[in-house]
């Protein structure tokens, strides 16, 4: 298999091409560091992204509160947390770190609210 | 209940229509099809007081705009509405255009318009010296003016109501049917019955007037683009500058606007779909093209929005006032496009002789209050105006609008007051939060929130204006 | 009337950043307006992270970037007054503003700091044709609505500018469940960082057309499309390439345009580039005693950057109060060269005892250039950059012991070599 990628680990943004089977790595080439080859195998391994949305608030001023993950979780799972996200609704006063819910799906990361509410 | 008078339409000659009526003991209503106020044509024009040398002597439209123009200022104190008499030009660029300057003077003294002058290229570029170079010359006007024109349309509206008529909005009229001397008017919202009804509906007069069988009423749209400069260039001109006039009407004029921004346009395009307010590419080309022409440091770079006006053109070339062949009772008020605006204080009076001789018997209104409470504008107070207000209603020191300096208390007014805003475009319209350099980008959500919080509403209930023009879908969570 | 030694115009990054360093340079009588109802400015609707990675080594939201400055400041006396515009300043620093329980404030200040951010550029500036529908917005009354208020402005989305709120928008409608169905972009690259495109379009395969336009909007009350169209070299819409797409929503992310209405209003001297005001390395205008910072200033890429060039102004502003500033300064101005389009600062005091680092933005993409500073036509520095974007700042540095070398006639030039 053969998959074309944008390199995001510094912003010259290096196109990098990855060969790769169900099990290996073949080759990764257009990238200009190490840093790049990291990256690409990382992609094609175990992507994952960091994820910001918000919560919904129960009883306090604002209507939601914004939140993070507190450390990236599986790229494929974005849509999956973003069910568990919206399905919550957490009471009045939130505190900022405050966690919102424990890792989330089991990825091992909490959700944690960003702001005050 | 049985109105007197139902007026369709609440642009500004259904609205001033009202108003007129408002000074007789009769019982009148103002039905308007949309959300709000001054949607039709009524909020998208030139704002020009004509001092009516355009029109051809003997017409309806050369006799009600010399007496209109002459009426406005007193009538915008009254209402407290921005009017200025900033006088017009028309510019000539070469010595044929001189012609037609002269056609027109002779013209405006034969309509008995006062203060016309024929200027030199020397005088109109002492006057104006921002102008073009290669001007010939220009007719000067001295009673023409500037005004804005939904504001007279609002103001007349409230006024209207304050003085006792009934303003019915989304009643769009679609069907109507006379029994027994009176008229009973259905829409999709009920029903009223009138024993007079103004056809003020004006693009859509034609439609109205079809409804009890009359086809007389002969209309062709044509759309106007315009663009809005920053107050930044907004005193280029002083005049409001018009080029030689054409078939297809005044062609595109350069004028400050009441609210000190520059106004360039308008295109003069006959289209067919009454709903189409899109500007366009070629529009906007037609607009760049001429407008230097004038003035060769207009550049739309400076321009913070565009619009599209429609005016119904009538077939016949003059206004159409008076009462149906088909049905006496049914008063026509049609075909007013330019000068329109400026005709419309005295198109009220004449459409409200006419019921009136038509009634016999009517008495005045010794209640009848023509004058409109002042309306607080921070950015028109002094510090010391502004203090006592604060004191008085603290949401007058919370700004809303930064570019315009638009305060949350005028915006609660104007949601409050009689025939007051529904909708973003309505708030936009009565305040000018939202009008300034970031239309509204900052604003516009408070002011989605105040109106939401003043109507008792949700947020996403509010629309742009009225409809199905929603700003908001569903809550994210 | 009240007396402040310093006024800050302004409670985001710049003004929270600018009034800490003027507290921590001796400062004691400080006041922070902000016309919001909190501290943090646009911050506090940037819910994404990516904040602070430069200044606090960490990675963090828009609001936990803001929340560590608001912490600070109340932990110190600075006062402040927050749903509090500021109408006007006058020539002898006079500040006019107003609230809903003060009323009129008339504050008599030493020295102001000026930093009120930059607003987005509206549809009117752009020509484009067509309807004035509902749905049409920038993309930050977006991100207002969707982050702070939790309603969904759009459920179909077109998106025309492909600058980070752009981009960020995008990821962020997907995630609420709106479709996003293209990007536009008017020039032949996108002005975003690359992490974006990737991570915000790419991630959910939304396409990014370059050199495409939005032509017309349709729709008479909510929108129901946009025809967009190619555009040419000159960036002229290409009518054979005229295509319809279906949605109910466009976000406008067309640049940002700093807010300079006081500024101008003070008589400050602006730069016709940044459309901000024209200042020295200590951010200080040429209104003396009136300093300029952030987004007011010039836009800036990275709020890390704001909160460095922050401390420079409450720093330039707690010397001047202290009368510490030089008297007679004197003022070498500096030249953009090749392919740099403006310089921040415009211009430097060569009686600065600290080196100077001069902020730019190249005029287009450049590979492989060199990013060359000279001064009195001497080369001070040359470096090698692999890739130059007008997305990003870039900086170059006079080091002190140039400076003590110039004089009244010397010149600056910073340009890109190819």
């Amino acid at each position: 298999m053969k998959r074309d990628l944008t390199c995001v680990a510094c912003p010259l943004g290096c196109p990098i091409t990855v060969e790769y089977t169900d099990t290996e790595i073949i080759s990764v080439t257009g990238n200009t560091c190490k840093r790049g080859e990291a990256y690409a195998k990382t992609e094609i391994t175990n992507p994952t992204r960091s994820l910001t949305s918000s919560v919904k608030v129960c009883g306090g001023v604002l209507p939601v509160v914004p939140v993070k993950s507190d450390k990236p979780v599986p790229k494929d799972m974005l849509f999956d947390c973003m069910k568990e996200i919206n399905s919550v609704c957490v009471k009045a006063p939130v505190k900022i770190g405050q966690v919102i819910i424990e890792n989330i799906l089991g990825t091992g990361a909490n959700i944690v609210a960003t702001n005050n509410d | 209940m049985c109105y007197d008078v139902a007026v369709i339409g609440a642009g500004v000659i259904g609205a001033l229509t009202a108003r007129e009526l408002s000074k007789y003991n009769l019982k009148t209503v103002l039905a308007e099809a949309t959300n709000d106020v001054a949607m039709g044509a009524s909020k998208a024009n030139s704002g020009i007081v004509h001092a009516g040398f355009d029109a051809k002597p003997g017409t309806l439209k050369a006799q009600l705009n010399v007496k209109g123009c002459a009426m406005m200022k007193e009538l915008c104190e009254k209402l407290s509405v921005p009017y200025k008499n900033n006088g017009s030009l028309v510019v000539a660029f070469s010595e044929e255009e001189m012609d037609t300057i002269k056609d027109l003077y002779d013209r405006g003294i034969a309509n008995g318009v006062p203060g016309l002058s024929i200027l030199s290229k020397e005088e109109l570029k002492a006057l104006e010296p921002n102008l073009a170079d290669d001007v010939a010359g220009a007719l000067r006007a001295e009673s023409a003016g500037i005004v804005c024109p939904y504001e007279l349309t609002i103001a007349a509206t409230e006024n209207a109501v304050v003085n006792g008529v009934d303003f019915v909005r989304n009643f769009r009229v679609k069907e109507i049917s006379f029994a027994d001397g009176v008229f009973t008017l259905k829409s999709d919202a009920g029903e009223l019955k009138a024993k007079y009804i103004v056809d003020a509906a004006g693009a859509h007069s034609d439609e109205v007037a079809k409804l009890i069988g009359d086809s007389c009423v002969n209309l062709v749209m044509r759309r106007g683009e315009y663009f809005i400069l920053d107050k930044a260039v907004g005193d280029m001109v002083s005049h409001t500058i018009f080029q030689c006039p054409t078939k297809m009407g005044k062609g595109i004029l350069v004028s400050p606007t009441v609210d000190g921004n520059l106004l360039i346009g308008p295109t003069a395009e006959d289209i067919e779909d009454k709903f189409d307010k899109s500007t366009t590419a070629n529009g906007f080309k037609t607009i760049k093209t001429f407008s230097v022409k004038s003035c060769p440091a207009v550049s739309v770079r400076n321009a913070i929005t565009s619009f599209t006006g429609l005016r119904a053109h009538p077939v016949n070339d003059d206004f159409i006032l008076g009462p149906s062949k088909v049905n006496p009772q049914f008063i026509h008020a049609s075909g007013i496009e330019s000068p329109g605006l400026t005709s419309a204080p005295a198109i009220a009076e004449y459409l409200v002789d006419i019921i009136r001789n038509a009634m016999g018997d009517v008495t005045e209104n010794e209640s009848f209050n023509g004058t409109r409470e002042d309306v607080f504008r921070f950015r028109h107070a002094t510090d010391e105006e502004r203090a006592e207000a604060i004191a008085k209603n603290p949401a007058y020191g919370r700004i809303v609008c930064r570019c315009e300096t638009i305060t949350e208390g005028e915006i609660i007014d104007a949601i409050k007051a009689p025939a007051g805003a529904r909708d973003v475009d309505g708030v936009k319209r009565r305040t000018r939060a939202g009008m300034g350099r970031c239309q509204g980008g900052f604003c516009g959500s408070k002011v989605v929130e105040i109106l939401a919080r003043e109507l008792g509403t949700e947020i996403n209930e509010i629309t742009k204006f009225g409809a199905a023009s929603n700003i908001l879908f569903d809550k994210t969570k | 009337m009240l007396n402040y030694d310093l006024v800050v115009v302004g409670g985001g990054p710049a003004g929270m950043a600018a009034a800490l360093k003027a507290r921590e340079c001796g400062i004691e009588s400080i006041i922070v307006l902000e016309r919001a109802e909190t501290l943090g400015g646009i911050l506090e609707q940037c819910i994404h992270t990516g904040f602070g990675l430069h200044y606090f080594g960490e990675e963090l939201s828009g609001p936990e970037y803001a929340a560590k400055f608001i912490a600070q400041i109340e932990k110190t006396d600075i006062v402040v007054k927050t749903d509090t515009m500021v109408l006007d300043i006058s020539d002898n620093n006079l500040v006019t503003a107003v609230n809903k329980n003060d009323g009129l404030l008339k504050i008599q200040a030493k020295a102001i700091v000026l930093a009120m951010g930059c607003r987005e550029r509206p549809r009117g500036a752009l020509e484009i044709a067509g309807t004035r529908a509902s749905g049409i917005m920038t993309a930050g009354t977006a991100q207002k609505y969707v982050n702070l208020d939790g309603y969904m402005p759009g459920k179909k989305v077109v998106i025309l500018g492909s600058g980070d709120i752009g981009l960020i928008m995008a990821r962020r409608m997907t995630l609420e469940g709106a479709e996003v169905k293209v990007v536009c972009e008017l020039m032949p690259y996108s002005g975003g960082l690359t992490r974006n495109i990737v991570q915000c379009l790419d991630d959910f395969g939304i396409p990014l057309r370059l050199s495409t336009t939005v032509v017309e909007t349709h729709g008479k009350e909510r929108l129901e499309g946009v025809t967009i169209a190619k555009v040419d070299e000159n960036l002229q819409p290409i009518d054979s390439t005229r295509e319809y797409i279906e949605c109910d929503t466009l976000m406008l992310s067309v640049g940002l345009i700093p807010e300079n209405e006081l500024t101008k209003n003070v008589g400050i001297g602006i730069d016709r580039i940044t459309s901000g005001a024209v200042v020295d390395e200590m951010r200080q205008t040429d209104h003396k005693g009136i300093f300029a910072c952030g987004n007011v200033l010039h836009v800036h890429d990275l709020v890390d950057y704001v909160t460095l060039e922050a401390q420079l102004a409450g720093k330039g502003a707690a010397d001047y109060i202290l009368g510490n500033s030089d008297e007679n300064p004197c003022y070498v101005n500096g030249t953009t060269g090749n392919g740099v389009r403006y310089l921040v600062p415009q211009r430097v005091n060569i009686n600065n005892k600290d080196d100077v680092k001069i902020y730019f933005r190249v005029g287009r993409v450049f590979k492989n250039a060199k990013v060359v500073l000279e001064v009195d036509g001497n080369v001070i520095s040359s470096k090698k950059k692999v890739k130059l974007a007008p997305g990003e700042m870039e900086n170059v540095v006079i080091p002190a012991a140039v400076l003590s070398s110039m004089t009244a006639d010397s010149s600056i030039v910073v340009r890109v070599e190819e």
